[in-house]
């Protein structure tokens, strides 16, 4: 622990951090350059999101870290360690008990209170990138507002096939402002990014940190007379039988059976605990036995 | 009547080379202006200048626009310049490659500027795309396909559909036929005829080809060195061609 400074960042970084943070909580949406320092990990894997979490944590918070909504992934887990190295603050996998939670690619099923923050691991920040190359054309376009591109994308979707087939990463708009990538969340997520709970997004490899303040209103792009859709897979979780949660596909041999479970490790295993059992439960239960 | 555009004295240099200097003319609604020079005559530098490409050195470039009547595009702010870009103004490129998004289906590329206005409708922005495609003699059924799988005429059509969409009011346009073989050159001679006719249409093209002018130009406009040497009724400047160049020029053209 005296080997490291508290969160493995120095304090002038932290503070360099916040105060993108900050400008980011003030200007919902909008891309905040930063400073982003070498992590000890490869780019890809989480080297905003952590930067993020390492300027936000106190000693007495507790961490959350999951990866595709679970938490015993090699990236949750380790990051996880590396925050109860550094940081030495206590971790759990419990969302509720948590105060900071560090996300790839997933938002919790349970609904997240105004005393927690959320921090989103962000691979590329811009929504516009595929669309238009040009980094001085983008911030052009969101200085103007001129957001005309994104729905050419979801123009393309619908003429090839026949639906917005983007589903996950799905643009949305921020308070009627900004349009912004929320990371590659299933668009299932996307409903839920107006919550009490703050938002912060960092992309370490692009410099860029956003965010979200709470109760912020985000729509999700689309047409009149292709709304937007929340889907998932049409099952039910056969470990927890819960109907309302993102699930996994997952092949169970080379027969070609598979089954669905929930991609919040967390939330499955809460229900399982309080006696909620799905079609392959028992079949689970005996395995293990 | 008030002229659509008013191009007052502008000047373009880079560094000490002159790319065009004191211009003057006025576009009349409905009016084709022809420029032509050969090439490194600046051109190219000035209908940038007029479309607000590049910034002018001097000089005011006044556009009839639909809220405030007559107003300099050069001095106005970038968004009212921008969003002239993509409703009352289109530019067609000479290489249909960098007007088009090469990797966007025809009917996106033609539906983008709809989107940028704020059509939010799939089915009529599609709709839309459908008309235009035939409008500029695209078969319907290529309306999913990439523009890299178009002949080079058909994307060139595509990329004036994609300009024409939004019913602009002034149309720029680059030596549009350049890079085309002559029976394709005839063929979109003739649509453009025909659609500036139609819409009622003002436009100002940059050509080396004399036949362009010719056929499409009410008025013409020589340049030579950065300056405009001569100017008149397009029949009467190519039936009886005063400056040295402008005879040159008209000289110069093969018989066949």
């Amino acid at each position: 622990m005296t080997d490291y400074n508290f969160a493995y960042l120095d304090e002038q970084t932290k503070r360099m951090i916040r105060r993108a943070i900050l400008k980011g909580l003030a200007i919902p949406g909008y891309q905040v350059p930063f400073a982003s320092r070498e992590m000890p990990m490869p780019y890809g894997w989480g080297t905003g999101g952590v930067q993020v979490s390492a300027a936000t944590l106190t000693p007495d918070d507790t961490l959350k870290v999951i990866d595709q909504g679970a938490d015993d992934t090699t990236n949750a887990v380790s990051i996880r360690k590396f925050f109860e190295v550094t940081a030495g603050v206590a971790t759990t996998e419990n969302t509720t008990e948590a105060s900071v939670i560090q996300t790839r690619h997933r938002i919790p099923e349970a609904e997240l209170r105004d005393d927690q923050i959320l921090v989103y691991q962000v691979p590329i920040p811009e929504p516009l990138r595929f669309l238009e190359p040009r980094e001085t054309e983008t911030r052009k376009m969101h200085a103007l507002e001129e957001y005309g591109l994104m729905h050419v994308k979801l123009y393309e979707d619908i003429s090839q096939h026949g639906a917005i087939a983007t589903s996950y990463a799905y643009p949305v708009k921020v308070e009627g402002r900004y349009v912004m990538d929320p990371s590659p969340i299933p668009k299932f997520d996307n409903p839920k990014l107006e919550m009490s709970a703050i938002q912060l997004f960092g992309a370490g490899r692009e410099q860029r940190i956003y965010a979200l303040p709470p109760y912020t209103k985000v729509e999700s792009l689309d047409f009149e007379d292709y709304p937007f859709e929340a889907t998932k897979a049409d099952h039910a979780c056969d470990m927890c039988g819960a109907e309302n949660s993102y699930l996994d596909e997952v092949i169970m041999d080379d027969q070609g059976s598979r089954m669905f479970v929930c991609s919040d490790t967390d939330f499955c295993a809460g229900r399982q605990q309080a006696g909620h059992l799905g079609a392959l439960a028992a079949v689970n239960a005996e395995d293990a036995a | 009547m008030t002229p659509l555009l008013k191009v007052q004295n502008i000047a373009k240099f880079y560094g000490n080379r002159i790319g065009c200097r004191n211009v003057n003319f006025d576009l009349y609604p409905g009016e084709v202006m022809g420029i032509v020079g050969e090439s490194g005559s600046g051109k190219s530098t000035l209908l940038n200048c007029l479309a607000g490409h590049l910034v002018p050195d001097d000089g005011a470039v006044l556009f009839d626009t639909r809220t405030d009547g007559l107003k300099d595009t050069v001095t106005m702010p970038e968004p009212e310049r921008r969003m002239l870009g993509r409703t009352d103004w289109a530019f067609v490129h000479q290489h249909a490659r960098d007007g088009l998004r090469m990797n966007i289906s025809a009917g996106g590329n033609v539906g983008e500027r709809l989107m940028a206005v704020g059509a939010r409708h799939y089915g009529n922005i599609r709709s839309d795309a459908i008309d235009w495609l035939g409008r500029v003699e695209i078969n319907e059924t290529r309306i999913d396909d990439h523009p890299t799988a178009f002949s080079g005429g058909m994307q060139q059509r595509l990329q004036i559909a994609r300009n024409l969409v939004t019913g602009p009011r002034l149309v720029f346009m680059d030596e549009p036929t350049g890079g085309l073989d002559v029976s394709v050159q005839a063929r979109l001679l003739d649509l453009l005829r025909g659609l500036v006719r139609e819409m009622g249409l003002s436009a100002v093209i940059v050509t080396h080809d004399l036949a362009v002018v010719r056929l499409l130009a009410d008025r013409l406009m020589v340049m030579k060195d950065g300056h405009v040497v001569e100017t008149g009724l397009t029949d009467q400047v190519l039936d009886d061609p005063q400056h040295a160049y402008t005879q040159l020029l008209v000289s110069s053209v093969l018989q066949v």
